[in-house]
């Protein structure tokens, strides 16, 4: 079934754990940019299927949604088995085959596709979720009129006491917590808070330059979430309403109008 | 010719049109209809609710509904129709040169018709180029290096072949090259985005013009990255545009950043057409500001005098277009009204 706030039970958890499956191009939730489009459970086994904006969207980011989608579910302890599908999709047959009998990306796309390396992509892709959290934390601390060489002295434990009220930062501070420890960053109390994807600890001096390869990977992405997020509604012909106040999902999907913000 | 509130008059070439069939007719096979359904979904996506088409039309029009979309309805003075040839999808192509020819043979002074090739086809490459340029004499090709061929899922700029390729043409006077890089339609495995490539190519080919359509978005930093450091790379703005309506706080982004590294110089109009007419583009565009925050922080914003450079100024000077005696030749012979 479709989620429903006011689901209970296995349905639920298996929810709670899609939440936790990006799209690695756009860096949203792929429950948030309403790709899942059914999970079905009966006793310990699970299917779970989605779609995507277009027939023609990156086999390997596709893959890497539907091997995250087994790896959360099974993390459920009552789970034994997943069944994931995507449907509408050109690899889609080869891709529901490969991904359910366990085989990696390499293995199955190596002679269709020229053998892409998926580890690579991975790597890439987290990369600028990296950046794109970071510049948003970095953008919201310089609203709350800190200096860059403020921000540039900060540590991890400073980045503790930060407290956001603007919803997407506040998300985005949690999610560049989390980052930091998916990359095995060092982050003990004492150490910088806006190391780049390599580990350079940001300076005063090499703010503006930092800033400028923040704005650069938020275009860069910005256009693609809003693309895609288009096309996803444009394919399915969903209809958007906005009914009484907007919740987190509203802001994330677009469906409230843009604050006059900085850009 | 569009004209301003203020009753300013502005040459308008449309550096990027189609002239289409996405017909089920054409189709030869599923990849035909979802690549024009795809297309369909742009279109559906970024337009204002009152220009949708429906999907009959949008698959397959009239030579007549693009004149009046373009000229009689629309503000363009001139386009430029690209050939994207597709014929793994579609039984006779998606706009082949021939197909698009048989539109300009019947307006010529309104089009230019670019022709397309693959290096992969190596030597039949070679001879497309010598047929394209003695049949219809063109300008420019659309080059599209992430198409699948055969066993291939893609080329390079600086691929021997495309080297080869680019040699000939510089050597026929067919000097402008608009590479499509941008949102894949095909997908890849590699990272189809990359446009690394434009910078061997531009360096290696000064005679001629590299016009990157879409802009590289989403790789729109290292685009501006290539476009700064070469003379001959400038930024169609194809896709970029219909932002405008959908995205205008992000459409000012783009633009702010794209001033920035090329300047006004270097960028072009394209409405994509029949993804987006170009009616409504012109108009949001001309009444567009940058909005001050953005403007602000990156000191750019799109003046009358930037946009009526990118509007056609631009594009007349890569095709060698008199806009005065392009101007007094349409006064005389205004748009012609089909009589089919």
């Amino acid at each position: 079934m479709a989620r429903d706030d006011a689901m209970t039970g296995p349905e639920r958890e298996v929810w709670v754990r899609l939440d936790e499956v990006f799209d690695p191009e756009l860096d949203e939730p792929i429950t948030e940019l309403g790709f899942v489009e059914e999970v079905a459970v009966e006793g310990a086994a699970v299917r779970v299927m989605f779609r995507l904006p277009t027939y023609w969207c990156s086999p390997n980011f596709a893959f890497l949604m539907a091997e995250g989608i087994r790896r959360e579910v099974s993390a459920l302890p009552w789970v034994q088995h997943v069944e994931v599908r995507l449907e509408d999709h050109l690899c889609a047959e080869e891709m529901n085959e490969a991904i359910n009998r366990g085989e990696s990306f390499a293995t199955v796309f190596a002679a269709r596709l020229g053998g892409g390396d998926l580890e690579e992509v991975r790597d890439t892709f987290a990369k600028k979720a990296h950046q794109r959290r970071q510049e948003t934390v970095i953008r919201g601390l310089r609203a709350q009129g800190l200096s860059p060489g403020e921000i540039a002295e900060m540590t991890m434990a400073d980045l503790d006491r930060v407290a956001f009220e603007d919803r997407e930062e506040a998300l985005q501070l949690e999610r560049y917590r989390r980052i930091l420890v998916e990359r095995a960053m060092p982050r003990g109390p004492g150490d910088h808070a806006f190391p780049d994807p390599d580990g350079v600890a940001l300076t005063t001096a090499g703010f503006p330059d930092r800033m400028r390869v923040l704005r650069g990977v938020r275009i860069n992405m910005e256009f693609g979430t809003s693309l895609c997020r288009g096309l996803k509604q444009a394919r399915y012909k969903e209809h958007v309403t906005v009914d009484g106040e907007p919740t987190l999902v509203d802001f994330m999907l677009d469906r409230v109008p843009p604050r006059q913000s900085a850009g | 010719m569009y004209v301003t509130p203020d009753g300013r008059e502005i040459f308008v070439i449309d550096g990027h049109v189609h002239y289409w069939d996405g017909s089920p007719e054409n189709q030869r096979n599923v990849h035909g209809k979802q690549f024009i359904d795809c297309f369909y979904a742009y279109h559906c996506n970024l337009s204002p609710e009152e220009e949708r088409w429906e999907k009959a039309k949008f698959e397959k029009y009239s030579q007549d509904d693009l004149y009046r979309d373009l000229f009689i309805d629309g503000p363009d003075d001139m386009a430029i129709v690209q050939s994207t040839y597709l014929k793994d999808f579609y039984k006779e192509g998606f706009n082949t040169i021939e197909r698009n020819a048989t539109i300009a043979e019947k307006y010529p002074e309104r089009f230019i018709v670019n022709g397309s090739f693959d290096p992969r086809d190596g030597e039949l490459a070679l001879e497309q180029i010598h047929y394209m340029k003695e049949t219809f004499d063109i300008q420019g090709c659309k080059l599209y290096t992430a198409e699948w061929h055969g066993e291939s899922k893609g080329w390079k700029l600086n691929d021997p072949w495309a080297y080869r390729c680019f040699e000939l043409c510089d050597k026929l006077g067919i000097r402008n090259m608009h590479v499509h890089k941008g949102p894949t339609i095909i997908p890849l495995n590699k990272d189809a985005f990359d446009v690394h490539d434009v910078d061997y190519a531009a360096t290696d080919f000064q005679n001629l013009n590299w016009i990157v359509e879409h802009c590289g978005l989403p790789r729109l930093d290292d685009f501006c990255w290539i476009a700064v450091q070469e003379s001959n790379v400038y930024g169609g703005l194809a896709v970029a545009m219909p932002f405008v309506h959908a995205r205008p706080q992000y459409f000012g982004t783009v633009m702010a950043e794209l001033l920035g590294w090329l300047g006004p110089d270097k960028l072009l109009f394209g409405s994509d057409y029949a993804i987006w007419t170009p009616q409504w583009i012109v108009e949001k565009f001309w009444n567009y500001q940058i909005p001050e925050a953005i403007a602000e922080e990156s000191g750019q914003q799109l003046t009358d005098e930037i946009k009526e450079k990118i509007l056609g100024l631009n594009a007349a000077r890569l095709y060698g277009i008199d806009i005065d005696a392009k101007k007094a030749q349409f006064a005389g012979a205004p748009v012609q009204i089909a009589a089919e």
